[in-house]
């Protein structure tokens, strides 16, 4: 029995009710049953992460499924659309967060109020942002997720949170003005928000308007690359993932998926080399290099970092480079890589985040990288940094190299080959470096530093810290092993990706259900009745 | 008219931007308030300015474009506005807080060296 029979048909708008009446629902509960709580907010995460399989098996079809919200036709109302890039996405944010929640199960939960309520509604925005065809309700659900992003940076708070937090909100609330301003130059140039109805309207433009269509599709993706950290417009990112909880940081490592997702769709549907009219390609030759210029300045900054905070945060800059590469060269086969390699990617530095709390609770609460005393019993830990560091860097075994060959193998056809060959290799070999300076900072040197206190005993992990951690691990290790049928999946969502004409006519196509009682009926006999309608 | 909206949504624009580069919270904040009331604005006029027209079907008249003003720039406005002054009010709360702990209003919570 698939999704869409036990759903009624209601299944795309699904992932973002549920976390909506799970938050809506955490809220009440929170004061008088807050035993509760993390039961609810456990069981409403791990059933989004069931519907997001189930939605991933729909759309595996290679069909596009559009939903009508308000059961208006699409251009006039709201519609959502499923394809195999929001469903592989949507399943990706529920796998983090349920690793991002059992571990904040560990304590991180309960150092400030609301952080349930907040979480879920974060998990609202993310869904709903990937899977809206709608502009503005794509800056809509852009504004849900940043403001429950806020309230979870400053969950606990702290000087060097409030800090990051002052930065991080004023930053992103010019973005969003940005958005706005891009958006209605967008509607009055063409007199539509649908993403399928704009692609179809912007290649039919006037050539006098060509200027400022060109200004408005330049202004998103700059609001888009804001989101992804794109090399001028990443200063805010490494001091708030290093300020915020771990649990938090995991989740946000999916945020940036969100503008590079944004500009991966943007960039086919609207703006696509092959779109026509004067947006086409607007950004084409810029992406790339900015793109290769991030991996380049993320790798100096992993280099150059001095707290494992910190240099997980470049690696998550690291990573968005790298993804905004494959998809600024364009051809299927980098846009194929390229999303191979997000999924990895994505988990692996959410476990990272992670991970690195737990280290530096083992050396008594400091992550600067130098040597320090280490509880008993970190070995596990040291396992576990080996993994991750080899997952990230792109070391054989796993599946951050397969991403990466297949990736260079693809840009081998594109002009800037030698370009992007010779920078993500370095990249590659920059982060390698910076990672076993800090490992073997982390764990073979603390001999050198004062004996550990025999005092200092490694504090019992919480079973969820444990649990979170090897189910982002494992999920990293079933990438690698699963490599064949998850790069058929990402081949598959990379062509249906570039081409636009399915979604557009899906979009466009879906008709409203109709009703039992119809109001526009009646409205549509009255005014016929009246002769407003001539 | 048009002229007098088009330099009455740079003015707010203007001032938005500069008081937005100046590095204390409050002047970003009076900042962020400005440069959102210029966005209200320019999202309005993207509806094409219209005076004594409606975005409402009115009886007897055709409902295109001519006759009524277009009510989708409105309902956008509106939906930015509430936004705008939800976010003002949350960075608001988070600006009072490190001020109360930093006691210094600087955006980087501590004021710079000479």
């Amino acid at each position: 029995m698939s999704v869409a029979d036990l759903l009624h048909g209601h299944e795309v708008v699904a992932p973002i009710v549920l976390p909506l009446v799970a938050g809506s629902v955490l809220v009440l509960l929170e004061k008088a049953h807050s035993r509760w709580v993390p039961v609810v907010s456990l069981a409403a995460t791990l059933a989004l992460l069931a519907l997001a399989v189930g939605l991933l098996l729909q759309a595996s079809s290679g069909q596009v499924f559009p939903y009508l919200l308000g059961n208006w036709q699409a251009p006039w109302g709201i519609a959502l659309a499923l394809d195999r890039l929001s469903a592989l996405l949507l399943l990706l944010t529920a796998v983090v967060a349920s690793g991002a929640l059992l571990f904040s199960l560990g304590g991180d939960d309960r150092q400030g109020a609301h952080f349930h309520s907040l979480f879920q509604y974060q998990l609202m925005g993310l869904a709903g942002a990937f899977l809206t065809a709608d502009l503005f309700n794509l800056f809509v659900f852009f504004e849900v997720l940043l403001a429950a992003s806020y309230g979870l940076l400053l969950h606990g708070a702290g000087q060097a949170r409030l800090k990051a937090s002052v930065h991080y909100v004023v930053f992103n609330l010019t973005g969003s003005a940005l958005f706005l301003i891009a958006v209605s130059l967008l509607y009055a140039l063409t007199g539509t928000l649908n993403m399928a109805d704009l692609a179809v309207k912007l290649a039919q433009l006037q050539p006098q308007d060509a200027r400022l269509a060109q200004a408005a599709a330049l202004m998103l993706l700059v609001v888009f690359a804001v989101k992804a950290a794109l090399l001028p417009l990443y200063f805010w990112l490494p001091d708030t993932y290093a300020a915020a909880s771990a649990p938090v940081a995991a989740l946000l490592a999916i945020m940036t998926k969100v503008g590079v997702y944004a500009i991966a769709r943007m960039t086919t549907l609207m703006f696509g080399v092959g779109a026509g009219g004067a947006t086409a390609g607007v950004a084409a030759q810029a992406l790339p290099v900015l793109a290769l210029a991030t991996l380049v300045l993320a790798a100096i900054g992993a280099l150059a970092a001095t707290r494992l905070r910190g240099l997980v945060a470049y690696l998550v800059v690291a990573s968005a480079g790298t993804l905004l590469l494959a998809i600024g060269l364009g051809t299927v086969g980098t846009v194929a890589a390229g999303l191979f390699y997000l999924v990895n990617s994505t988990l692996v530095v959410a476990a990272w985040f992670l991970l690195a709390d737990r280290i530096s609770a083992a050396r008594g609460g400091t992550d600067l990288l130098e040597p320090r005393a280490l509880a008993q019993g970190w070995a596990p830990l040291g396992v576990a940094f080996l993994v991750a560091a080899v997952a990230v860097a792109g070391v054989p075994p796993l599946a951050g190299f397969l991403g990466k060959t297949w990736l260079l193998q693809a840009a081998g056809q594109t002009p800037l080959a030698a370009w992007v060959v010779a920078l993500v290799l370095g990249s590659s070999l920059a982060i390698m470096v910076s990672l076993a300076r800090a490992g073997s900072t982390l764990f073979w040197k603390p001999g050198e530093a004062a004996k550990a206190p025999s005092s200092m005993v490694l504090l019992p992990n919480h079973p969820g810290h444990i649990w979170s951690i090897s189910l982002l691990l494992a999920a990293v290790l079933a990438g690698a092993l699963a490599a064949g049928p998850l790069s058929a999946y990402t081949g598959a969502a990379a062509e249906q990706l570039l081409q636009r004409q399915p979604y557009i006519d899906a979009v466009l196509g879906a008709r409203p259900v109709p009703a039992a009682y119809d109001v526009r009926e009646e409205m549509h006999q009255r005014m016929n009745e009246r002769g407003d309608l001539k | 008219m048009l002229l007098l909206l088009a330099l009455g949504i740079g003015t707010l624009a203007g001032c938005g931007v500069w008081l937005l580069l100046r590095a204390r919270t409050f002047d970003a904040i009076l900042g962020l308030t400005l440069l959102s009331y210029a966005v209200n604005l320019f999202i309005f006029a993207m509806g094409r300015v219209k005076v004594g027209a409606a975005p409402i079907i009115e009886a007897g008249k055709s409902f295109t474009l001519a006759n009524t003003a277009d009510p989708l720039p409105q309902a956008l406005v509106l939906t930015a506005i509430v936004i705008s002054f939800a976010m003002t009010a949350v960075l608001l709360a988070i600006a009072l807080r490190a001020h109360a702990q930093a006691s210094s209003d600087h955006v980087d919570g501590q004021e710079p060296r000479p």
